[in-house]
């Protein structure tokens, strides 16, 4: 079974958004999305002792993302294909699904997994947009997997409970942060990473035309910057004996009860 | 009560072990090692460079002919200092192959001032020739280990970040490698479902390079029985990088105030801020670990000595964006070890003690050091020697006494153990001794470790400013800054005993700038996912010990 | 100005979030629409009449019946290149973060997530999106239609505003993929009250509790609230409560609607984790906790009073 994990590499720290581009700073160090690596780990799981089962990671970004996106490599994914185009700066989430489609039509994975949200962008929603442009039935939020018989069945939360929903295989399904703990990787895996083909592909190895990459294919746009509002004014009152009914006052009043 | 009184629960055998993964489970490199600081880097850049003209060695040294193993999580990240760089030994590492100009710095130094404070006033003193800095750089240290950990891996390193070293593997009298840290461990030491263990990473060569507080080295000296004449002593730096409205245009030293002058107290240190940019600032309160007071926090006297005039104009406007702490040896020349060397190993950088404390630099001996190391190893091995034989690795330590790096560290040998004495009379003898090159006063002084100072206490806690939130700021808000975000179930990498004299608690609470010591119905509380790993408790009688590989500090810009 | 609101129902009742986005549609202005999706689900229209729809959308098929995504992906851009809605909103959701994404995709359409305001700026739609943790705030807008939005839970209140909504049956034209996934069990049951990332109340305890057994106050008014119990690090490590309900930097990041700090100081390293909180309110007995700088409403006064009057006082209000 091939199992691809779609990630990404996010910046370690210090996230800020650069007021003239008006896109986040990546300048700094990359890590692998830590919701990614969630996925990541299920997919290894899945993939478990099985010799002619493969797990293959696909971002997108620019070149040194590898860095970042090695972290799976050395977790025990076998390779790593990342779409690098100077074109491709600035995607939204039409541009982005795209090309991130694309190249997952190339490798015709039978599952295709994705991480609970970036959490630089906090987006939740690529797979959705992905699994719709290859025409695959969506599984998503699973905090429980598993594959048989050609089917994937996952459990997952919702805000009224639980669902149980199964697909056939090819499929894409989005995993929970509460699905496992991730692995760490080992010394040897590690010093192994580095070794593992880490494949680099532009746009137009994709077929995909300059229109429907980057800004020009994006349908969404950065207007301004802006601090957020003030969180009103703080009140403090000292407890007289009517601390709690002037509480339930408050909560009234800001129609939080 | 002295922090000796109460040792901590730890023995140096936890911290040496034989190899124990089956044989085909081990990982063989060339030559390991330890700390992807300027010393572990600068020798994997040497090693790189001669193994380039040399491919035959390389070869007979694997696939990995040079691995550096590094706690933080990636390099830089636990890195700090001033930091104003003395550039010579980066010439010498890259001659030919770098310009001075394409390293990270922040400029050439060109105006330095001194002041001795007091509360409210600066008096500019002439700067002490130990301290001209005239022609040197203004770095950020955690920067431009990244840029080195960029050479090293260009010169053919590999690099192994979030990896802790926690056992020197010794085997027949010699040092075969290094075992790393499990990773997944509960705070109960239990295994955690994604439990790893670690690994035995056999080398023929190792190389410590750990900095300060070195947890192998410290291992390393007892085994191997190394000490210098004088016991190691140490300080602690507490810094703070600001944006700043106004550009700094010189570097500036302090003295005196918020530290006392007398003799009893044994307050020893000073401040720096230094020029980065025309943006930013960072300083710095560095006091000695020789301290007596229980009150004392360096945290809180940066935070005083920000509330200075002299200061407090500097940041006006400005914006904290950076925070750290680290510890310095302080030792010098007579607390060297009086080998660098055993049999498979070498002592490179903070970790056997390579700081000019006069001068407040080290960190070309450590560049220094480390690539005088590499060049020691690839002789032993470029001979085909047997490396683990008595003494193979002896040139070593011969290149080192060869080296500016002795001569410097032999000239102000005395100078720190002076100010024992107290600040007045010792500043007279260290500019004595500084006319003299270290030859007044005769005879060399003596130092006490820093734990076995007896404790006093003066009420100065009184004076340090409350956090504003602007200006000045609490502890946790600063390790908030240093980007630990280490995970809060992991095993307490701290040992320290927890029922102790509360004259204790409060100092080890007082003096832990990241808020790791509580002292709470006469125990003492260890949180230790807040500690930056500065390892100043094992000064003042506990024991830093290396937690799981990628915890700690996130530092960038320190 | 031409709106479609996608509303989400359940067990015969729409949610108050999608009626909160649809009344903001109304105050935008323009024709409002809504969707909704199911099986059996007419009777729902003149809900959405009363809370601003001026037609009502209703494709009611038994292949709608459990709520998955795709299906309804095939409903809404039939509707949309049917009618040309300018502008469709959702009130954000597991399941309509997943049909606004599947229908951006099928339309090449922008979509703006996690949004907290809309409003027409200059003729033009612009949405507001916190960033970074909350720390920014952009805006953020479209590049040509429709624009889909996913509007952030909570944002908007619904407005009646009584009128007879025009009913339109659709047409349910499904694609082979969008019938694949099927929904095996669905199970409503929540024995132990909602998790602490998805509770809309968060009543959480510090170190001022005093002791483990005090957290019986926290986990009683969380109960009155119908809120979930959280914990600060400080008692977390002291093992007074499992690590499962931390919250903080190195714990979870929680954005309810109504947090309450019980002895918590609020050091930088809780708040980020909480900071995105809608109501916060605090009771602490130090008045220079760090908290009170950052709480709606602080309270400085001791706990063990002000804790079980309030749980009583809540009880009595959610009686009557």
């Amino acid at each position: 079974m091939k199992i691809a994990v779609c990630a990404k590499a996010v910046p370690e720290q210090a996230r800020r958004i650069d007021p003239e581009t008006k896109r986040l700073d990546r300048s700094g160090e990359q890590t692998l999305n830590p919701f990614d690596a969630n996925a990541v780990e299920e997919g290894l799981r899945l993939k478990g002792d099985a010799a002619d089962a493969e797990v293959v990671l696909f971002s997108l970004g620019p070149e040194r993302s590898l860095d970042a996106l090695r972290k799976a490599l050395a977790m025990g994914a076998d390779r790593v294909v990342l779409v690098t185009d100077e074109a491709a700066a600035g995607s939204d989430l039409v541009a982005s699904s795209y090309a991130l489609a694309r190249v997952l039509e190339r490798e015709q994975a039978e599952l295709v997994l994705f991480g609970q949200q970036a959490n630089d962008s906090d987006g939740a929603v690529m797979w959705a947009a992905v699994a719709d442009r290859l025409r695959r039935p969506l599984i998503s939020q699973v905090a429980e997997l598993t594959v048989s018989d050609g089917a994937v069945r996952g459990k997952r939360q919702t805000e009224f409970g639980y669902d149980v929903i199964e697909a056939p295989l090819p499929a894409v399904v989005a995993v929970s942060d509460a699905i496992n703990e991730p692995r760490y990787p080992s010394l040897k895996g590690i010093m192994g990473a580095k070794k593992k083909p880490q494949e680099t592909v532009s746009l137009s190895d994709l077929g995909v035309e300059g229109e429907r990459a980057g800004e020009s294919g994006s349908r969404t746009e950065v207007y301004a910057l802006g601090e957020p509002p003030p969180r009103g004014e703080t009140q403090r009152v000292e407890d007289d004996g009517s601390g709690a009914e002037k509480i339930v006052e408050f909560l009234l009043e800001r129609k939080a009860l | 009560m002295k922090p000796s009184d109460f040792p901590p629960p730890f023995d140096v055998s936890e911290a040496v072990a034989r190899p124990t993964d089956p044989e085909d489970e081990r990982i063989e490199v060339g030559v390991a090692i330890v700390g992807a600081g300027p010393a572990g880097l600068a020798c994997a850049i040497r090693l790189g460079q001669l193994l380039e003209e040399a491919p035959a060695i390389a070869e007979r040294l694997g696939d990995v002919p040079v691995a550096v193993i590094e706690k933080g999580k990636q390099p830089g990240s636990h890195l700090l200092s001033g930091a104003v760089v003395n550039p010579r030994a980066l010439q010498r590492l890259f001659a030919g192959r770098k310009r001075l100009d394409e390293l990270p710095f922040y400029g050439v130094v060109e105006q330095e001032s001194v002041y001795f404070l007091t509360r409210n006033r600066a008096a500019r003193i002439p700067t002490p020739p130990t301290m001209k800095n005239h022609g040197n750089r203004v770095a950020s240290l955690s920067e431009l280990g990244r840029w080195l950990a960029a050479q090293a891996e260009e010169a053919g390193a590999m690099i192994l970040p979030e990896t802790a070293a926690t056992k020197l593997l010794v085997e027949h009298g010699r040092v075969r490698g290094i075992r790393t840290g499990d990773k997944g461990r509960g705070r109960d030491g239990e295994e955690l479902p994604n439990f790893e263990p670690g690994s035995d990473v056999l080398a023929r060569v190792t190389v410590l390079a750990e900095g300060t507080q070195g947890h192998l080295t410290g291992a390393a000296i007892e085994t191997f029985g190394l000490a210098g004449e004088n016991p190691q002593v140490w300080a602690l730096g507490v810094k703070e990088v600001w944006r700043v409205a106004r550009p700094l245009r010189r570097v500036i030293h302090t003295m005196g105030w918020p530290l006392r002058a007398g003799a009893k107290y044994r307050e020893f240190g000073g401040s720096f801020i230094y020029p980065m940019g025309d943006e930013l600032l960072t300083l710095g309160m560095v006091v000695g670990l020789d301290y007596r007071d229980v009150e004392l926090s360096v945290h809180d006297l940066l935070q005083e000595l920000k509330t200075h005039p002299l200061v407090r104009k500097l940041l006006d406007g400005g914006e904290r964006i950076a925070w750290g702490a680290k510890t310095i040896p302080e030792g010098g020349f007579l607390s060297l070890p009086k080998r660098l060397h055993a049999p498979g190993l070498l002592l490179a950088g903070d970790g056997p003690g390579f700081v000019n404390v006069p001068a407040l630099k080290g960190i070309h001996y450590a560049i220094e050091t480390g690539a005088l190391a590499a060049e020691a190893a690839f002789a032993v091995l470029q001979r085909g020697e047997a490396v683990g034989r008595r003494g193979a690795l002896a040139s070593y330590d011969e290149a080192v006494k060869q080296s500016f790096v002795w001569r410097d560290l032999e000239q102000v040998r005395n100078m720190r153990q002076a100010f024992g004495r107290g600040f007045w009379l010792g500043g007279a003898l260290a500019g004595a001794m500084t006319a003299s090159h270290g030859k007044f006063p005769p005879g060399d002084a003596r130092t006490e470790p820093d734990a076995e100072q007896e404790l006093i206490r003066t009420g100065r806690a009184r004076r340090y400013p409350a956090p504003d939130g602007k200006l000045t700021f609490d502890k946790l808000s600063s390790v908030f800054l240093s980007g630990n975000k280490t995970r809060d179930d992991a095993p307490n990498h701290l040992r320290v005993q927890t029922r102790v004299a509360p004259e204790l608690a409060e100092l080890w609470a007082r003096m832990c700038p990241a808020q790791v010591y509580e002292p709470q119905d006469g125990r003492v509380e260890v949180t230790a996912s807040n500690c930056v790993q500065c390892g100043a408790i094992t000064a003042k009688g506990g024991r830093l010990t290396p937690p799981e590989g990628g915890s700690g500090p996130e530092y960038t810009l320190t | 100005m031409s709106t479609l609101v996608f509303l989400e129902h359940h067990e015969g009742e729409l949610q108050k979030d999608s009626l909160g986005v649809l009344a903001k549609a109304a105050q935008l202005g323009g024709d409002v629409s809504a969707l909704i999706a199911g099986s059996g689900v007419e009777g729902l229209a003149a809900q959405a009449g009363r809370f601003g729809a001026a037609k009502v959308y209703v494709a009611d098929d038994p292949a709608l019946e459990a709520p998955l995504p795709q299906p309804r992906v095939d409903v809404a851009a039939d509707l949309v290149r049917r009618h040309g809605f300018e502008t469709v909103l959702f009130g954000a959701t597991v399941l309509t973060a997943d049909v606004a994404a599947g229908l951006a995709a099928r339309l090449d359409a922008g979509l703006n997530w996690d949004l907290v305001d809309l409003a027409q700026e200059d003729g033009k739609l612009v949405g507001k999106r916190p960033a970074l943790d909350d720390t920014v705030y952009v805006d953020v807008g479209w590049k040509g239609e429709p624009r889909l939005a996913l509007i952030r839970t909570g944002t908007f209140e619904p407005v009646e505003s009584p009128a007879e909504p025009e009913v339109e049956r659709v047409d349910v034209q499904l694609e082979d993929f969008s019938t694949l996934a099927k929904m095996i069990e669905q199970a409503h049951e929540e024995s132990e009250g909602p998790s602490i990332e998805d509770a809309d109340v968060i009543v959480a305890g510090g170190r001022g509790l005093g002791g483990p057994d005090n957290f019986a106050l926290v986990e009683e008014l969380a109960k009155a609230l119908g809120g979930a119990v959280a914990a600060t690090r400080a008692v977390v490590d002291a093992g007074w409560y499992p690590y499962s309900t931390q919250v903080g930097q190195t714990g979870k990041t929680v954005a309810p609607r109504l947090y309450i700090a019980v002895g918590i100081s609020g050091a930088i390293q809780h708040k980020v984790g909480m900071q995105g909180s809608n109501v916060i309110v605090a009771i602490n007995k130090d008045p220079n906790a760090p908290i009170f700088e950052y709480a709606d409403l602080g309270v400085v006064g001791d706990l063990h009073e002000i804790i079980p009057k309030l749980t009583e006082l809540v009880r009595q209000r959610k009686a009557a």
